[in-house]
């Protein structure tokens, strides 16, 4: 019975590393500049989860093979040296990986977080709310209008809290439910949440970030292909959480400035 | 025996006098100024919505007409009416089509049955933001039966859908049946009145009210125009 079992774990363990290694699942094509790194220190962290995954499993069936059928009164063995130094190194050993993908993973991060935006990046602001995303262009004035919470009316399609009225540099503000963005051009993602905490995850872009009420943080990236991509929210925020999305569009530089002008235009 | 037929005759007697001698009261709504620009709702989140509209619908909460029409005002008698608790029998409907409320402004009597039916693919969460009546809010999911409910107490209420932000209605609730919406022209029509001294409210969502006294004295029209100044922003 021990050594059925034992094969049985050998074998259970071995399967499911199948669609892993040969990369059955794998993500989206990449479409950003700092993607590949972000996919890089994924396939080193599968590997190397995946290497100790396996190396415990075997060595689980190895353990069990050899003394499942140990007697009532057979004396017990100890690990050379006692579990002690068994549990110091097992603690050097996943320190050290941890540390390790911190460190090297360090620089996926930083391209997205603490390096400077480009001084010619896009700045788009984006707002969640329950249960929609909306993006909002500074317009030909390059500034900002700014918001008022008390001013938000969203059945009038005032969704950040303009007041056009008082508030010259919001009247030229371009508001969307859509993200367009430039190719191969960086955007500077300043993002706000209007109530409770969201997140915005575009698969191909390699960005998950989430919304974090009272906390405005920025992202940025360049997008390297045309075309449009979902924008979903992955943090449980509501009733309508499983239909809060809005799309990307990546477009060309002239598309954009043509998008940007009808915008203006409405 | 015979006072049930006597009874009958007299009360047909009623009924025909008080309308030979019912009055109405008519007018236009229309503004003065430059009302604000409605912008084209973005309805890509959901695209079972936005292919029902062929061009991108703009919102509602100001919708004018020729010369100056303005549209979705209610205009209802608000004191003078004789006829104030009586309770239509048959319900107002409200419907959500196209990830937008039809009527955008509904009118009913407190207490008159209201149903609100989902017309979409999609789910909506139904939030009358009621001050004066109690609050509530529902979700709808495509294919369910009609919501149904009433209000007791006079009040406009704001209508908002809780997943998308974009849908905007209102609820008027008045405690008179004699009521008009401007239409296109931004014409309204309030008959029945029998002679007597009324206050004739109007009411806008965005640009508030303006009242008008008049007084029926027989079988007569009377004009009664309203014109609300346009808010720029």
């Amino acid at each position: 019975m021990g050594k059925f079992f034992a094969v049985t774990v050998a074998i259970i363990a071995i399967l499911s590393a199948i669609p892993i290694v040969m990369n059955y699942w794998g993500p989206p094509a990449d479409i950003s500049t700092h993607g590949a790194a972000i996919d890089d220190q994924l396939h080193e962290t599968m590997w190397e989860a995946g290497v100790s995954f396996l190396a415990a499993q075997l060595v689980l069936a190895l353990f069990v093979w050899q003394f499942a059928g140990r007697g009532r009164n057979d004396k017990l063995k100890n690990f050379p040296g006692g579990a002690k130094w068994l549990v110091i190194a097992a603690f050097l050993f996943v320190g050290t990986e941890i540390l390790a993908l911190g460190v090297i993973g360090q620089k996926a991060w930083a391209t997205v977080y603490f390096a400077a935006p480009d001084k010619d990046a896009v700045t788009v602001q984006a707002q969640a709310g329950q249960f929609a995303f909306y993006f909002r262009y500074p317009g030909p004035d390059g500034k900002f209008g700014t918001p008022r919470p008390d001013k938000i009316d969203e059945g009038n399609q005032n969704f950040f809290g303009l007041d056009p009225e008082n508030d010259v540099a919001s009247r030229d503000d371009i508001v969307a439910g859509e993200l367009a963005v430039p190719v191969n051009r960086q955007v500077n993602l300043l993002m706000h949440s209007k109530d409770v905490g969201h997140s915005f995850y575009v698969r191909e872009l390699r960005i998950q970030q989430d919304f974090v009420p009272g906390l405005d943080l920025a992202v940025h990236f360049t997008a390297t292909k045309t075309g449009q991509y979902e924008i979903v929210c992955t943090q449980l925020c509501g009733l309508g959480h499983y239909n809060m999305k809005a799309y990307l569009n990546v477009l060309s530089q002239e598309d954009f400035d043509k998008w940007l002008k009808d915008k203006s235009a409405q | 025996m015979r006072t049930k037929p006597i009874l009958l005759t007299l009360l047909t007697l009623l009924v025909c006098s008080s309308l030979m001698f019912a009055g109405t009261v008519s007018g236009k709504v229309t503004y003065t100024g430059t009302p604000a620009k409605q912008k084209p709702i973005d309805m890509g989140k959901e695209p079972s919505c936005a292919k029902q509209h062929a061009t991108p619908v703009t919102g509602e909460t100001v919708v004018t007409g020729p010369d100056n029409a303005l549209e979705n005002v209610v205009v209802y008698v608000s004191s003078g009416a004789p006829d104030d608790g009586q309770v239509p029998s048959q319900a107002v409907t409200f419907e959500q089509k196209g990830c937008q409320y039809i009527p955008h402004v509904l009118v009913m009597h407190t207490n008159q049955e209201l149903k609100i039916v989902n017309s979409d693919q999609t789910s909506h969460n139904i939030h009358p933001l009621a001050k004066v009546n109690r609050e509530w809010n529902k979700s709808q999911p495509p294919g369910t039966a009609p919501i149904v409910d009433k209000y007791d107490k006079p009040e406009f209420i704001s209508v908002k859908c809780n997943v998308h932000p974009w849908m905007h209605g209102e609820f008027a609730v008045l405690s008179t049946n004699h009521y008009d919406v401007s239409k296109g022209g931004g014409d309204f029509k309030l008959p029945n009145l029998p002679p007597g001294k009324y206050t004739i409210t109007a009411w806008h969502e965005d640009y508030g009210t303006q009242t008008a006294d008049v007084t029926i004295t027989g079988n007569e029209t009377k004009d009664v125009n309203f014109t609300f100044k346009a808010k720029a922003y």
